[in-house]
């Protein structure tokens, strides 16, 4: 497919790369232009973070920071109201035998389950307090994408006027491996726009990249220059629907480019892995790639956040274990 | 503290089980040796872990005698599986014993434990289990029909890899059926001392391994005595000068596996973000007490500010401090004598007009340390450019094509390893073409195998340790000649 000569959606930020009128011809060179990957040694470099050994009080602030990070989310055919408030309920009190545990980041759904979320929430909402839980809704025809602008368009619109903090869209896979960049970039602009509530103000916008259809780490780092470029706040690793999901040498491939962009640029980009993580040890090597790659001030449910669902239960009883010095079992969480 | 503070993860010490002092390995047991004893001491530390018998030229001799004793009456006489067998008997109790003999090579050596346990002890057991795999097999070394074992071989072996460089030396020795006297170097001799109880332990034939303690004079008296059919040695340049005029003209067969100043390459379409780790791996592994290490950082002058950046950010988050810790990344320097060395070729670089950049991690009050540490500005005439510093120092050098990066890499006395990062394939092959170097890693740096032979150029030796090859350095090829049956 030729690259088109048009004239690509301009934001503040690819005026600062690609410069003013940029094209997809331009942006196809830029991403082409970015180093590679090799795949063995970002293996090596995620393999190294997993031999850090997170003992006493390291592992105690670990296993808060996961839960104050984690996008519990529930993403069903099945899910009904029922479901939806049991998952709140949870995102606020994580563990009911530790009134100290943190709440989580956010829930994350459906966009026609929003309102119910936020029904649930109450004044446990982000907005009104701190330390409260956001709302998070997939949109743009998720998990494949396969729909027409407009529709990703209404969809969007439709879960941020329902009251979403948060919208995780997914890009156009088909569009990307057969080359069309600039449509992919301009989609993402769109939506970004889209984002936008009647304030003014927007709504956070997370940019799937579904890592495990794009198959290679150069495909990758493309993906994540280009989300970036077009307004991502957050870049995310996968819907949790294809396999593999979210992998360590992924995340710090995806890690290094809002690394890279902010020493160029000063911006802080977010980070969200999600689908595949389980385990509290594997949560903390993840804590362990953002702290050694990006840096510690990235450890924060602002910047970096977890998508996902067992992990929590997981997490909980490792708290637990903590704090008691034996381990509980599953009857001692709760089930969603 | 702040998370990446990590809180202290150490390696508990309590699965060692060391005597205060210990003996030399002569004859299956351990016996006093003739001369004073002296201390082994952790260089983290500077707490002495054991005492240790300094071998005289009598002790030497005792030692050679029970090899060749037992070289005529049990080993040459085995046969090829039977000794195999023995071989990976070793090499099974080595991976039983790892946790063990890492704790006790991080503690004596001071490098960190993460490198003993996922490095060098895992890398032993896979030395003695691919040559025992070779021990029935000689006729198909490439060699002739029927290979004869040498005899006696003594070897001298460093501090940087004490177990490592034991098992490159042993393994292949006795597969091909020679016995062996060896020396550890004077201030790591503590896990060669356990692998003679590891020898015990698989009930080798007494006398087929003997490990005998001390320094240069011990070393001297091993590489003159008169009965030696074979002298291996791993270490400096100059020693190795000195081993090879004093066995010049002998019939005893000599490998040597000298200094080096590994030349590492990165073109400007490298995998940028993996070729730092390549950097950090090629100089900075083992606090770049590393005879193949990638000292000289030779990178294409347009990307020359963007990779010294990327160099010094990764190397700021690298943890330099207790070996036993399981986050250490950087260990102590073994030796003070070594610091000295080091510090004083940092000076010169100084002094030559180079600029230094070195990590600002905390230095620990005891014991011997270096900061990891950058030299750019660096030029082919500086002697931090052409003198092997073993130690976390590289100095980077720039070109501009690949003709002068080769002009540049092979423009040194040494030529054991080189490195090329690249994404393009052919350039890498090309180049590597042209390298003068025993070992060339592409887009990897400092990895190992067994299978894989390795040795130097010019001034960093000769012979081949490691694969087949390795092989030739213990055996004579056959005399047979067709019609004819020696």
């Amino acid at each position: 497919m030729s690259p088109r000569a048009s004239a690509l959606a301009t934001t503040h930020r690819s005026h600062s790369v690609l410069g003013s009128g940029a094209t997809e011809k331009a942006l196809i060179t830029f991403l082409r232009g970015i180093p590679g990957v090799d795949t063995v040694g970002a293996e090596a470099r995620a393999a190294g973070f997993a031999t850090r050994s997170l003992k006493t009080t390291s592992k105690a602030a670990g296993l808060d920071m996961i839960m104050s990070m984690v996008d519990l989310t529930t993403l069903e055919g099945a899910d009904t109201r029922g479901k939806v408030h049991t998952l709140a309920k949870k995102a606020i009190v994580p563990d009911s035998t530790d009134p100290g545990a943190p709440s989580v980041a956010a829930v994350c759904v459906y966009g026609d389950m929003v309102a119910e979320v936020r029904e649930s929430l109450g004044s446990w909402h982000i907005s009104q307090r701190p330390d409260g839980v956001a709302i998070a809704a997939v949109a743009t025809a998720f998990p494949s994408g396969r729909a027409s602008m407009p529709v990703k368009i209404l969809d969007t619109q439709f879960a941020v006027s329902e009251g979403a903090d948060e919208i995780d869209m997914v890009i156009d896979r088909g569009a990307f491996l057969s080359g069309s960049w600039g449509m992919v970039y301009d989609q993402i602009v769109s939506i970004k726009e889209a984002c936008q509530r009647a304030d003014g103000s927007y709504a956070h916008l997370k940019v799937i990249l579904e890592t495990g259809e794009l198959a290679t780490l150069d495909n990758v780092r493309r993906a994540s220059w280009l989300a970036i470029l077009a307004g991502a706040d957050f870049i995310k690793t996968s819907t949790g629907k294809v396999s593999p999901a979210a992998t360590l040498p992924v995340t710090v491939t995806m890690l290094e480019v809002i690394r890279d962009w902010h020493g160029m640029t000063g911006e802080k980009i977010g980070m969200k892995p999600a689908g595949g993580i389980r385990a509290s040890k594997d949560a903390l090597r993840y804590l362990v790639a953002v702290a050694e790659t990006v840096g510690e001030q990235w450890l924060t449910p602002d910047l970096f956040r977890f998508g996902a669902s067992s992990l929590l239960n997981d997490v909980v009883m490792q708290r637990q274990k903590m704090r008691t010095g034996h381990y509980s079992g599953p009857d001692y969480v709760s089930v969603d | 503290m702040t998370f990446l503070d990590y809180a202290p993860a150490p390696e508990s010490t309590s699965i060692l089980n060391l005597k205060p002092s210990y003996g030399l390995f002569i004859g299956g047991e351990f016996v006093d040796g003739g001369g004073s004893s002296f201390a082994s001491i952790s260089p983290s530390t500077e707490k002495t872990i054991t005492t240790v018998a300094e071998a005289t030229e009598a002790d030497v001799d005792r030692a050679v005698k029970a090899a060749r004793v037992a070289y005529d009456t049990t080993w040459s006489k085995m046969s090829g599986s039977e000794r195999g067998k023995y071989l990976f008997r070793i090499a099974r109790i080595v991976q039983e014993r790892t946790r063990e003999l890492a704790v006790a090579e991080s503690m004596d050596n001071g490098k960190p434990i993460r490198e003993t346990r996922d490095v060098d002890i895992p890398l032993v057991a896979a030395w003695f289990f691919y040559y025992a795999g070779w021990a029935d097999k000689l006729e198909y070394a490439g060699l002739g029909p029927n290979p004869q074992s040498l005899g006696v071989a003594a070897q001298i072996v460093p501090w940087n890899f004490p177990l490592l460089m034991l098992a490159w030396k042993i393994a292949p020795a006795l597969a091909a059926g020679n016995t062996v006297v060896l020396k550890p170097a004077e201030t790591t001799p503590l896990t060669a001392l356990l692998f003679a109880e590891i020898c015990q332990q698989a009930q080798l034939p007494a006398g087929v391994v003997n490990i005998i303690t001390g320094a240069g004079a011990t070393g001297a008296a091993m590489v003159a005595h008169p009965d030696i059919n074979k002298l291996a040695f791993t270490g400096s340049t100059p020693v190795g000068r000195q081993i090879a005029s004093t066995l010049a003209g002998t019939n005893t067969k000599v490998t040597l596996e000298l200094g080096g100043k590994g030349a590492n390459i990165i073109f400007d379409d490298a995998a940028i973000d993996q070729a730092i780790e390549g950097i950090i791996s090629g100089i900075f592994f083992n606090q770049g007490h590393v005879c193949c290490a990638g000292s000289r950082l030779l990178v294409q002058e347009n990307i020359h500010d963007d990779v010294v950046n990327r160099l010094q950010n990764r190397l700021a988050t690298l943890r330099l401090g207790d070996p036993l810790d399981k986050n250490t990344d950087i260990g102590a320097v073994n030796s003070k004598a070594q610091l000295q060395r080091i510090t004083e070729l940092v000076n010169v670089g100084e002094g030559e007009g180079a600029t230094r950049w070195s990590s600002p991690c905390a230095i620990p009050e005891k014991g011997f340390w270096f900061a990891p540490t950058v030299f750019t500005d660096v030029h082919t005439s500086h002697r931090i450019a052409r003198e092997e510093i073993f130690g976390p120092v590289l100095s980077v050098l720039t070109f501009r094509t690949p003709e002068e990066a080769i002009a540049k890499a092979n423009n040194s006395p040494y030529g054991l390893s080189a490195g090329i990062w690249t994404e393009k394939a052919s350039r890498m092959l090309a180049v590597a073409d042209k390298l003068r170097a025993g070992v060339i890693w592409a887009n990897t740096f400092n990895k190992f195998d067994p299978a894989s032979p390795f040795g130097g150029y010019q001034e960093s030796g000769y012979g081949r340790e490691g694969g087949r090859h390795g092989l030739a350095a213990y055996l004579n090829s056959s005399d047979w000649k067709a019609g004819s049956r020696s």
